[in-house]
């Protein structure tokens, strides 16, 4: 992304690139605040089908728990110079999150074989629109570590600002992502 | 009176300025090296400024010729209407004596498309998208916004939602017909009429292009207002056209998503069988299997983002009319504060308003006692805008010009049409007022035609930066007058209407014998938008010819203002200023002040200034 180059100033206590990342958060939230609180609206209208999460969706709830954990480490890993941990934790994140998508949809296939269907009651369609625009997030996020790895092996390691910028902006849409998917999953619980 | 001054912005730039080493770079010379990139893909936010509004005005023409069509079935709907049959081919079904008449689907698509156009691609993208582009960077001091790409990318995707509304209009079975609203089950179920298939799924791809366009656009607003100031610029100091983008986006980032969510039900309605926003429905007799679905919760989700989008229309409008009218008035805005915390009252509670369009729609009263609360808290901070307004015309040295006119233009119309929102606000009125011709006046002229006098505030204000050359002057004034007084013409009636209770989206009254009686009234509301239309036509043609033949401007401050993209060249270059950037040492409305006609933003504080005076 060209930026128009403005000497680093110490006035700004953010990056404008990260308070982009920020604002896009932000309206991401509201996605699925509309999402929840339509969720909430029509529970409240009755004729509504109550059902048991399939316990594969807590695990995964575990999978992409652990893969922020990593990545945090290969952050801190990548700032202290270690570039095996700090790659080879970067690749893991991206297994970890490529399974929790699979999970996600192994969850969903065995929340239709329990009789929860998209098209049926409005109580399994709002689980499946939920669950799955998060999960569509989560794939950006993967085609962004995908991008990080390559990043990671291919140019010889360096610690630099710019890079640095980068792996932060990609770490806090993952950490991001994560929070989100505990949120929205107590979200559903509690519901 | 103090005396004209001639201020050199370069010299006191060159020597007072900022320097961010930009130029070093070379980075300015980089993205503008052929046509291509100069012109077309452009990453120069006064390049995609200027995209946005020509991309507006191509729409504006388009969606006010539709309303020309439907206005002259409403005046004339006996007259035959075989003549546009070249335009509108099988949608002017011609019978065996020779007499064409508008079809009634094609009718309610042109209502549809009148309302999405002016509302989405002119009123919001040829608005907030000219202005916030082309002013941010420039009046704060900026080189260019915080990501261009991403500017360029946020103008990309307003064409391509442009192509694709546009592609729309020549389908088959029609554009989307159910109104701009889309409400469900018209928008939900393909079969539900012919404009429900194709043309809806046109018009919510569009939409959704639409957003990202905002979004992107949006992002850019905030981070560049909060991170790219130059220095001595402080959030204080900022025009309230800076203030007003920077909310507008705001707004949009918190509103938009909200859209987003109800299209993708609505589409998985449509395409996947669920039942979202669908229950208990019968189409020529026969039962359709959605159930527990509820209409209602698409018109919550989306009156969430439209109450907050009309302010999204008219809050860049107040701050262009609020910048215009002290520069023209020669005197501070009277209030900036104030002016500032009812920009941030307003977009708070335009948050929580939503439900005074749903009055009748089936929503607990009860609940409705506090939407009715809200939206008249609402007129609160509205009133102390205009009381602003009206006390920075008092006493000044005004300089009737376009720009102007177009200004005190705006504060008649906002105050018409704010009155009347009072009315509907109370959900015992609402009970007759909703969905008749009073709706239709109030929201015209409070935000249409407000909205508009905004924007040609703004067009004729700026138009010297944006193109070097002035629009005339004559042409100008014709073009205030006629769009002021028929305008008024337009609407005004329509309250009459309203309160007879003509409903609004009837394709002929003429066959109702309690309606009967409008007949000359319509009429004479049609002649009266043909005459806006044409002299509309004027502006877009003193506009184009003026940027090729307009009286050239010779004076790098041509209007004596105070912000900063006057310290500008006249064509200002990819990077704003040649060297350094400004650095500013007051807020940007010293006129008349100590004896001093205007003092910029620029020029810094002599000792006998106290420095808590801005
Ligand atoms: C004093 C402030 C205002 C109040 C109390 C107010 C109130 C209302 C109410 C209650 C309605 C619903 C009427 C109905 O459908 O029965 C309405 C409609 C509308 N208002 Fe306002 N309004 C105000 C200002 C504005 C402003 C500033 C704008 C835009 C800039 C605006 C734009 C609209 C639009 C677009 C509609 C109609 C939408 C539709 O049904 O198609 N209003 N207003
Ligand atoms: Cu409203």
């Amino acid at each position: 992304m060209s930026t128009v180059t403005i000497k680093p100033r110490n006035r700004y206590k953010i990056h404008p690139q990260k308070f982009a990342l920020w604002s896009a958060m932000a309206s991401i939230i509201m996605m699925f605040a509309a999402l929840t609180s339509a969720f909430i609206v029509r529970k409240a209208a009755g004729n509504w089908l109550e059902f048991e999460l399939p316990s594969i969706f807590y695990v995964s709830t575990f999978v992409i728990l652990l893969s922020s954990i990593i990545m945090h480490g290969s952050y801190l890993a990548y700032k202290r110079g270690k570039a095996a941990i700090y790659r080879w934790g970067l690749v893991l994140t991206f297994l970890l999150g490529i399974t929790f998508v699979v999970m996600q949809y192994s969850g969903w296939t065995s929340l239709y074989e329990i009789g929860v269907e998209l098209n049926g009651n409005p109580s399994g369609s709002f689980f499946y629109i939920i669950s799955g625009l998060h999960a569509a997030h989560v794939l950006g996020g993967i085609a962004v570590l995908f991008v990080a790895i390559s990043h990671a092996f291919g140019l010889s390691f360096k610690i630099s600002d710019k890079r640095l910028l980068r792996f932060e902006l990609s770490l806090h849409y993952w950490h991001f992502v994560d929070f989100l998917w505990i949120y929205l999953l107590i979200f559903l619980l509690i519901q | 009176m103090a005396e004209i001054l001639k201020y050199q912005p370069d010299v006191i730039i060159e020597k007072e300025g900022f320097d961010d080493h930009f130029h070093e770079h070379h980075e300015g010379d980089k993205y503008q090296s052929n046509f291509l990139s100069t012109y077309l893909f452009s990453m120069d936010h006064k390049i995609i400024a200027r995209q946005f509004l020509i991309t507006g005005i191509f729409w504006a023409i388009v969606g006010a010729a539709m309303s020309l069509v439907f206005r002259m079935q409403l005046g004339f709907p006996e007259e035959s209407m075989a003549w546009i049959k070249p335009l509108l081919g099988k949608w002017i079904e011609i019978d065996p004596d020779g007499v064409g008449t508008l079809s009634p689907d094609f009718y309610y698509a042109l209502v549809t498309m009148h309302g999405t156009i002016i509302v989405f691609f002119v009123l919001t993208a040829g608005l907030s998208g000219t202005f916030s582009n082309f002013l941010i960077p420039l009046q704060l001091g900026a080189r260019d916004m915080a990501s261009p790409f991403l500017n360029m990318l946020s103008y990309w995707f307003f064409f391509l939602a442009s192509v694709v509304m546009f592609i729309s209009l020549f389908v088959s079975t029609g554009p989307f017909a159910g109104g701009w609203t889309a409400y469900p089950p018209l928008s939900a179920l393909p079969q539900a009429s012919s404009g429900s298939g194709a043309g809806m799924t046109l018009w919510v791809v569009s939409l959704v292009f639409f957003v990202v366009s905002v979004l992107l656009g949006g992002i850019n607003y905030i981070t560049t207002v909060l991170n790219l100031r130059t220095k001595g610029m402080s959030m204080w100091r900022m025009p309230l056209t800076i203030w007003a983008f920077f909310i507008t986006a705001v707004i949009g980032l918190l509103s938009f998503p909200v859209l987003v969510s109800g299209f993708l039900m609505l589409t998985m309605d449509r395409a996947l069988g669920t039942s979202f926003f669908l229950s208990d429905i019968y189409i020529a007799g026969q039962a359709l299997d959605y159930a527990g679905g509820s209409p209602i919760l698409y018109q919550h989700l989306f009156w969430f983002l439209g109450h907050p989008e009309v302010y999204i229309i008219i809050l860049p409008a107040m701050g262009i009319v609020s910048e215009v009218m002290s520069v023209h008035a020669r005197k501070p805005i009277f209030g900036y504060r104030a002016m500032v915390y009812s920009i941030l009252a307003i977009a708070f509670l335009s948050f929580i308003v939503w439900a005074h369009h749903m009055f009748m729609a089936g929503v607990n009263p009860f609940i409705s006692n506090f939407f009715v609360l809200f939206t008249l808290i609402i007129a609160v901070p509205s009133a102390v805008k205009v009381f602003n307004w009206i006390a920075t015309l008092y006493k000044g040295n005004l300089r009737l010009n376009t720009p102007m006119l177009f200004a005190i233009g705006f504060v008649s119309m906002f105050i018409s049409g704010g009155l009347t929102g009072i009315f509907l606000g109370n959900s015992a009125i609402d009970i007759v007022m909703h969905d008749n011709y009073f709706v239709v006046a109030h929201f015209h002229i409070v935000m249409g035609v407000a909205a508009f006098f905004g924007m040609f505030a703004g067009v004729y204000h700026w138009f010297p930066k944006m193109f070097g050359r002035f629009m005339n002057e004559t042409i100008g004034k014709i073009h205030f007058w006629g769009t002021l007084i028929g305008a008024y013409a337009i609407f005004w009636p329509m309250h009459y209407m309203g309160m007879a209770g003509v409903p609004r989206r009837y394709y002929r009254f003429d066959v109702f014998d309690t309606f009967r009686h409008f007949d000359t009234m319509n009429k004479f509301i049609t002649i009266a938008a043909i005459l806006v239309f044409a002299v509309s036509l004027l502006f877009v043609i003193n506009f184009f010819y003026s940027i090729y033949k307009g009286k050239k401007v010779e004076d790098q401050n041509p209007w004596q203002a105070n912000t900063l993209e006057w310290s500008t060249p006249i064509h200002p270059v990819h990077g704003n200023w040649p060297g350094k950037i400004p650095s500013v040492h007051r807020w940007s409305y010293d006129y008349n002040k100590d004896e001093r006609e205007y003092i910029p933003q620029y020029v810094p504080m002599t000792p006998e200034e106290a420095p808590e005076n801005h």
